[in-house]
């Protein structure tokens, strides 16, 4: 608790107060403007804190992360396409609130919604993190290495209706972090010196996400503008409230332990708390046609399952969505680790972190609702602009990490492979995983191996280790009975919105 | 499935196969690649190759897998979006123009700085993307660009090289 206010007194000094009130309104007027998702935000924000000192940095993100995620629930509200795959489910009732006249009380519930989870979900990893962070800290390599396989194989093969596609982008990306001397000797260098020290991550960031949507897009940019549902002052009904409050906390007790997991994102708890709402409600005639439960659950699960993201990302180093992944980075280019010693070697850090979340949090609610009406007019921005914009900051973002026309090219390069991927239906999320777990996967198997001199045994010496892989078969087992079982049959609801899911997954960055 | 009878004719997805030959190339180009590597120090327990070994060898598999379910009929789903009109074909003119443009601002940034590549690589995405108004494009551009090289300066003491116009910013 003492080091909680320590972490407040940090986190509320005036400058960074400042940093985290620029980073809400950069991450929701980023996150707002279509076809770009709290991570794609966060990777083209990067430079921005390159200068910055680490917890004013870190204060910021926070600030852009939570504002990057509200903006995308306004979107697909408003747009009914939904930016990000964790809010497919928001945009089923969202959009038809706001066709129905509701759209002020739809973005009231999402705001104050995501404000709900995203506190207790605060409160949540405060508690937990400490706890975590002792447990982890005893574990040895064999577990760290079980513990990246399983986070590899879960947001492969969880996610998404292929499999094949889920490991391909799985292993480019794998074969992405090959690239480099860090072993010793040049793997896939091809000669070039640029090559030797691998492929900046932030550049494949970038890349992936805002080159190759930016292609996407442009090749298939939609003549007839959306039509965009005006919005007034979002504000509830006592109604309203009374509809709204069970679904939060249901939603949130949803979102954060699945973000916690290791298994990929938003998806899951969000679909399972609209049709707990649908079963619940007292209203079952609005389902489908706008029901403000619909609304509220999902968009509560979203923030919730954000905050439970932090609790591997800051335990184990463990991105597990996109925008972690992103996050990851941001936190790794101040020359921090995360991991159980994050917690022993900067305590001040870590804590002014959490503490900004409650003022991102906070600063959420007090500048979004008032601001809503400015947000939607960001909807209207001219396409040509928006997405001459993204190609501008991307360059900018990839040619700021050491000013190189070579990292254009592999900007190019990978944007290109960005846009064939959203061609053919490739996930990007393991891709970006694969590039940032690689290394280290091969890390902790050489820790491992060195320690037991070659002993191969080593890697199911720890119960942990045994726990993760038996988790990982059983995981397995369900899914192909679950698929074998599935033959023959309609998908059902569940497999639509998955793969709808799966579909949007590029923007979540 | 009792329609599989009457199922529709297989519609095969003849680019996929490009991506499965492209899958299984990269696979290839890593094992070869790894074998050329010079075997480490005795005592590393994991061999620079081994890896290299690992990933090859599963991009062959999956470059595979791929092309047979191809041949399966299996569809790629595109991905959607808020501005993403699926209906119509895609548009190669337009992807072509932006590719061309990025690839002269990797071969002139060296010598123009990134100001003036800035401000054409803003100015001229927007007028392939549709935008008709030139000379606001140009100017929203040159603006942008000036604005972030300043702003990396001033803002952030990070003085992004000027090229040509070194010492006139």
């Amino acid at each position: 608790m003492d080091l909680l206010m320590e972490g407040f007194a940090n986190a509320l000094t005036p400058e960074n107060l400042m940093y985290a009130v620029i980073g809400v309104l950069l991450g929701t007027a980023v996150g707002v403007l279509p076809g770009i998702g709290p991570a794609m935000t966060v990777a083209l924000l990067l430079p921005i804190t390159y200068n910055v000192d680490p917890a004013g940095a870190l204060i910021m993100f926070a600030g852009i992360y939570y504002g990057g995620m509200y903006g995308g629930s306004t979107t697909s509200i408003l747009l009914n396409t939904p930016g990000e795959s964790s809010s497919v489910v928001t945009a089923l009732e969202g959009n038809k609130m706001a066709k129905g006249g509701r759209a002020a009380q739809a973005l009231a519930t999402a705001a104050i919604g995501s404000f709900v989870a995203g506190t207790i979900g605060s409160v949540l990893l405060v508690v937990l993190m400490p706890n975590i962070a002792d447990l982890v800290v005893k574990l040895g390599a064999p577990s760290y290495f079980a513990i990246m396989l399983f986070a590899l194989f879960t947001v492969t093969a969880v996610l998404g209706s292929s499999k094949v596609r889920g490991f391909i982008s799985l292993f480019l990306g794998l074969t992405i972090a090959l690239v480099g001397s860090q072993t010793g000797q040049a793997r896939l260098t091809f000669g070039r010196p640029e090559l030797a020290d691998g492929i900046d991550v932030v550049v494949v960031a970038v890349a992936i996400f805002a080159i190759g949507e930016a292609l996407w897009v442009a090749a298939h940019l939609r003549r007839r503008p959306l039509e965009i549902i005006p919005v007034g002052q979002p504000w509830m009904s006592r109604a309203d409230w009374g509809r709204s409050w069970k679904p939060w906390l249901r939603g949130t007790a949803y979102g954060f332990p699945f973000g916690a997991l290791p298994a990929g994102g938003a998806e899951v708890p969000t679909f399972l708390s609209y049709i707990t709402e649908r079963r619940l409600t007292k209203h079952p005639e609005e389902f489908g046609k706008g029901a403000i439960e619909g609304v509220a659950g999902p968009e509560a699960a979203n923030n919730a399952s954000a905050a439970g993201t932090l609790v591997p990302l800051l335990a184990i180093g463990l991105p597990t969505t996109a925008t972690a992944a992103v996050m990851l980075l941001a936190i790794q280019s101040y020359g921090i680790q995360p991991g159980p010693q994050l917690m022993d070697t900067e305590p001040e850090l870590v804590w002014a972190l959490l503490a900004s979340l409650f003022i991102a949090n906070v600063l959420l609610l007090v500048l979004n609702l008032p601001m809503a009406p400015i947000w939607a007019k960001l909807l209207r921005i001219p396409r040509p602009y928006l997405y001459a914009g993204i190609l501008f900051f991307a360059a900018l973002g990839a040619y700021s990490v050491n000013f190189q026309p070579f990292d254009l090219g592999i900007l190019l390069v990978l944007g290109l492979l960005g846009f064939a991927m959203r061609r053919f239906g490739l996930p990007v999320l393991p891709l970006i995983i694969g590039v940032i777990l690689g290394p280290r996967l091969e890390e902790q198997l050489t820790t491992a191996l060195a320690i037991s001199q070659g002993d191969i045994s080593t890697l199911w010496s720890e119960p942990v280790a045994v726990l993760v892989y038996v988790l990982m078969a059983v995981i397995a087992v369900v899914m192909a009975v679950a698929g074998w079982r599935r033959r023959g049959h309609d998908t059902d609801e569940i497999d639509r919105v998955l793969d709808r899911a799966a579909a949007t997954d590029a923007d979540d960055i | 499935m009792n329609t599989s009878a009457t199922a529709p004719p297989r519609r095969v997805d003849t680019a996929q196969y490009g991506l499965a030959a492209f899958v299984g190339l990269v696979g290839v180009v890593v094992l070869v690649d790894g074998l050329g590597l010079d075997p480490g120090f005795a005592d590393q327990p994991v061999q620079p190759y081994a890896f290299s070994y690992a990933i090859g060898g599963a991009l062959v598999v999956l470059g595979g897998l791929l092309a047979v379910a191809t041949w399966r009929g299996d569809v790629a789903e595109p991905e959607e979006g808020e501005d993403v009109d699926l209906s119509g074909g895609l548009d190669w003119a337009t992807l072509l123009q932006l590719v061309a443009v990025i690839v002269i601002v990797i071969a002139l940034i060296g010598w123009l700085g990134w100001a003036i590549m800035g401000a054409f690589l803003f100015a001229a995405s927007a007028r392939i993307l549709g935008s008709r108004r030139l000379l606001l494009d140009i100017g929203v551009g040159i603006a942008m660009s000036l604005l972030s090289w300043y702003g990396f300066y001033v803002g952030l003491g990070i003085p992004i090289p000027a090229g040509i116009l070194d010492g006139v910013l």
